[in-house]
C-alpha cells in the first residue's frame, strides 16, 4: 500500500496530532512498510466470518441504580483531580476560547 | 542468607511468623537497589520512605495481632501504568508528566490489603508500546545479564526488577508479550492470565480486548501467590469476568501425569536461534518426564497475527489514547492560539515516536474508506485465530513453544526498524488475540549467557495448570534459582 504524505497529514489531522515536517516524510515510508506486511491477511476468504472484537462472551452488566457511597474514595476528590489538570479556574477545566 | 536471595512466600511467611521485620526487608531491597539500579534503570521512581513507612505499618499490624494478607511485608516493583493514589504514574511518556494518581488501581487496592509493600515505579516503553524499554521517554532499562542489551519489553523495569532480585515480585502488563518476553529475556517467569481473570480498572489503557496486568517472580508459587492476591471479578471493570478463583497455590502440586502439550508447527520454525530451539525442546522433555505426553499440532494462523495485533492494536490505541490531550492532565504545549492548536501540539509534543506511529497507523485503519480492509478484516481473521485454538484444545491441554525466537538483543540494534521490532513479537501476539492465559518460564542460556524462555499456553482460566507445570519444571531443574553476575 503506497501511502503519500497527503495521506499522513490527513490521519495526523484526525488523530489531532502536529506533526514536523521530518515526522511527516519518516512516517510517509514507514506506514507504507507496514501496512504492505499487514497486507498478507487480505488473501484469506473470510466472507463468511464474524468479527471478534471481543474473546468473551460478556454481556451487559447491570446493578441497582443507587448512589454509592461516595466516589472519593475510589476516583479521586474533585480537588485531587482538579490538581492534575494544566489550568483550571474554580472547578473547572479551562481551555482556549472555542467559539469565535 | 540475606533478604534478598529469599522467595516472596518465604518472606511472607517468615513477616508474618515475626522472624522477621517488614521494615527491615524493605530496607534490604531498597540498599539494594540503590547500588544495582543506577546500572540497571529498572525504576522510574523509587519510593523509599514512603515504602519504608508502609512496611512499618505492617510491622505494626502484625504486632496487634493481625498477620493476615498473602503477602504481608513483601516487596513489590509496580509497572508505571498502574495508578496508586497519590503517586505519580508516567506511562513512561511525557504527556504524563506531573500527573499523580488520584485512586489505587483494583490490582493497587488488593496489594495493599495483603500486606505488599510498593518498592517503586518500573520503566517501560512508552504507553507499553514496545519490545525493549527503549521506547520509554526516560531512559532505556539494561538486562541484568548483559548490560549493553536490552531487559525486552515492555514490562522491562519489572522484569529487570525481579532478575537483578532488587524485588522478590512485580507487576506487569501485557498487550502482545509485554509481560512474558521480557520474563523471557531476563531469566525468570512473567504470567499473563487469561483475559478477564484480572480487574483492569486503574492500569491506564493501551489496547483494552487485549491488555492484562500479571505477575513477574522468581518461582511459580510466588506467581501463584501474586495472582491469587489479585485475581478475580471487579464491578469496576465490566471485563473481569464472575469466575471462581481456584486455590492456585495448592493446586502446584497437581501431578502432571496424563497431561496432553501441544507442540505447534508453526512455532518450531528455521527463523529461531537453534540455542533456543534445542532449550525448549530439552525443557519439554523434562515435563515428559512428569507423566505428560507431547504431539505435533498446527495452529494454520499463526502466520497472521502479526498484521492482525499491529492493526487492532493501534486501533485500539488510538482511541483509548484520545483521552490524552493535554486539558484534564499532563502536559499541555504553551503559546497556543486555539483549542485545535491546543490538542495537536500537546499531543505532537508529549507523545514520541513508537507512539505516534502507532496512533497514525490505528487511525488510518479505522479511517472512512479503509476500515472495512484492515479493521474489519482484521476482527475477523482474530475470529480465525481463536478457532485454531478452540479445536486444537480439544486434543491437548497446554501448548508449549519458544516464548521469543530470540535472546535479548543489543541496545540500538532494532530501533530504527519498526517491521524488524514488532517481529520479537511474533510468539506471544496470539495468545492476547485469543484471550488465553500464557506463561514464560526460565529454561536455559544460550553459550553467551543468555536466558531462554519457554511458553505454556493453556485454555481460558486454567491458569492452574500452567503453575503447576511450572512448578514441576522448577523441581527438575534450577535454571530460576540462578541470578545474574551483577545481583550477585
Amino acid at each position: 500500500m503506497a501511502i503519500t504524505k497527503k495521506d499522513v497529514e490527513h490521519v495526523a489531522r484526525l488523530a489531532r496530532l502536529a506533526l514536523s515536517e521530518e515526522e511527516k516524510e519518516r512516517y510517509t515510508q514507514q506506514l507504507g512498510t507496514i501496512l504492505t506486511y499487514i497486507e498478507k491477511m487480505s488473501a484469506l476468504d473470510t466472507k463468511n466470518v464474524p468479527p471478534t472484537s471481543h474473546v468473551l462472551p460478556l454481556s451487559n452488566v447491570w446493578r441497582e441504580d443507587k448512589m454509592e457511597a461516595s466516589t472519593s474514595a475510589t476516583l479521586g476528590s474533585p480537588e485531587e483531580i482538579l490538581a492534575n489538570a494544566p489550568e483550571h479556574e474554580g472547578p473547572l477545566f479551562k481551555v482556549n476560547k472555542v467559539i469565535e | 542468607m540475606s533478604f534478598t536471595s529469599l522467595t516472596a512466600s518465604e518472606i511472607a511467611a517468615k513477616v508474618r511468623s515475626k522472624e522477621m521485620k517488614a521494615e527491615a526487608v524493605a530496607t534490604a531491597y531498597l540498599d539494594r537497589i540503590k547500588v544495582l539500579d543506577p546500572k540497571i534503570k529498572a525504576f522510574n521512581e523509587v519510593f523509599a520512605e514512603r515504602a519504608i513507612a508502609q512496611a512499618k505499618a505492617v510491622d505494626v499490624r502484625i504486632e496487634k495481632g493481625d498477620a493476615s494478607g498473602a503477602l504481608v511485608g513483601v516487596p513489590i516493583a509496580i509497572k508505571d501504568n498502574m495508578l496508586i493514589r497519590g503517586e505519580h504514574c508516567t506511562c513512561s511518556s511525557k504527556i504524563l508528566e506531573g500527573f499523580v494518581g488520584t485512586y489505587d488501581a483494583t490490582v493497587i487496592r488488593k496489594l495493599r490489603a495483603a500486606g505488599a509493600v510498593f518498592l517503586g515505579r518500573t520503566n517501560l516503553d512508552e504507553f507499553a508500546m514496545g519490545s525493549s524499554t527503549e521506547n520509554s521517554a526516560f531512559h532505556t532499562t539494561r538486562n541484568p545479564w548483559d548490560t549493553t542489551r536490552i531487559p525486552g519489553g515492555s514490562s522491562g523495569g519489572s522484569a529487570a526488577s525481579v532478575a537483578a532480585r532488587m524485588a522478590p515480585l512485580a507487576l506487569g502488563s501485557d498487550t502482545g508479550g509485554s509481560i512474558r518476553q521480557p520474563a523471557a529475556l531476563c531469566g525468570i517467569l512473567g504470567f499473563k492470565p487469561t483475559y478477564g481473570r484480572v480487574s483492569r480498572f486503574g492500569l491506564i489503557a493501551f489496547a483494552s480486548s487485549l491488555d492484562q496486568i500479571g505477575p513477574f517472580a522468581t518461582t511459580a508459587k510466588d506467581a501463584a501467590l501474586l495472582l491469587q492476591v489479585i485475581a478475580g471479578q471487579d464491578d469496576r471493570d465490566s471485563t473481569s469476568v464472575n469466575q471462581s478463583v481456584p486455590d492456585y497455590v495448592t493446586g502446584l502440586e497437581k501431578s502432571l501425569k496424563g497431561l496432553r502439550i501441544g507442540l505447534p508447527k508453526e512455532y518450531f520454525i528455521s527463523g529461531t536461534d537453534p540455542e533456543i530451539d534445542k532449550a525448549v525442546r530439552e525443557a519439554i522433555k523434562v515435563l515428559e518426564s512428569f507423566g505428560a505426553t507431547t504431539r505435533e499440532i498446527s495452529l494454520p494462523n499463526t502466520d497472521h497475527c502479526l498484521s492482525v495485533y499491529y492493526i487492532l492494536a493501534p486501533s485500539e490505541a488510538s482511541s483509548n489514547l484520545s483521552r490524552f490531550d493535554g486539558v484534564r492532565y499532563g502536559r499541555r504545549a504553551k503559546d497556543v492560539e486555539n483549542l485545535l492548536e491546543l490538542y495537536e501540539k500537546s499531543r505532537g509534543e508529549g507523545f514520541g515516536p513508537e507512539v505516534k506511529r502507532r496512533i497514525m497507523i490505528g487511525t488510518y485503519a479505522l479511517s472512512s474508506g479503509y476500515y472495512d480492509a484492515y479493521y474489519a478484516k482484521a476482527q475477523k481473521v482474530r475470529t480465525l485465530v481463536k478457532q485454531d485454538f478452540d479445536k486444537a484444545f480439544k486434543e491437548v491441554d497446554v501448548i508449549a513453544t519458544p516464548t521469543s525466537p530470540s535472546p535479548a538483543f543489543k541496545i540500538g540494534e532494532k530501533s530504527s526498524d519498526p517491521l524488524q521490532m514488532y517481529l520479537s513479537d511474533i510468539f506471544t501476539i496470539s495468545c492476547n488475540l485469543a484471550g488465553l492465559p500464557g506463561l514464560s518460564l526460565p529454561c536455559g542460556f544460550t553459550k553467551a549467557k543468555l536466558p531462554i524462555g519457554l511458553q505454556l499456553l493453556g485454555r481460558p482460566f486454567e491458569e492452574g495448570t500452567l503453575l503447576s507445570a511450572a512448578h514441576h519444571y522448577e523441581q527438575a531443574q534450577s535454571w530460576n534459582k540462578e541470578a545474574p553476575k551483577i545481583a550477585l
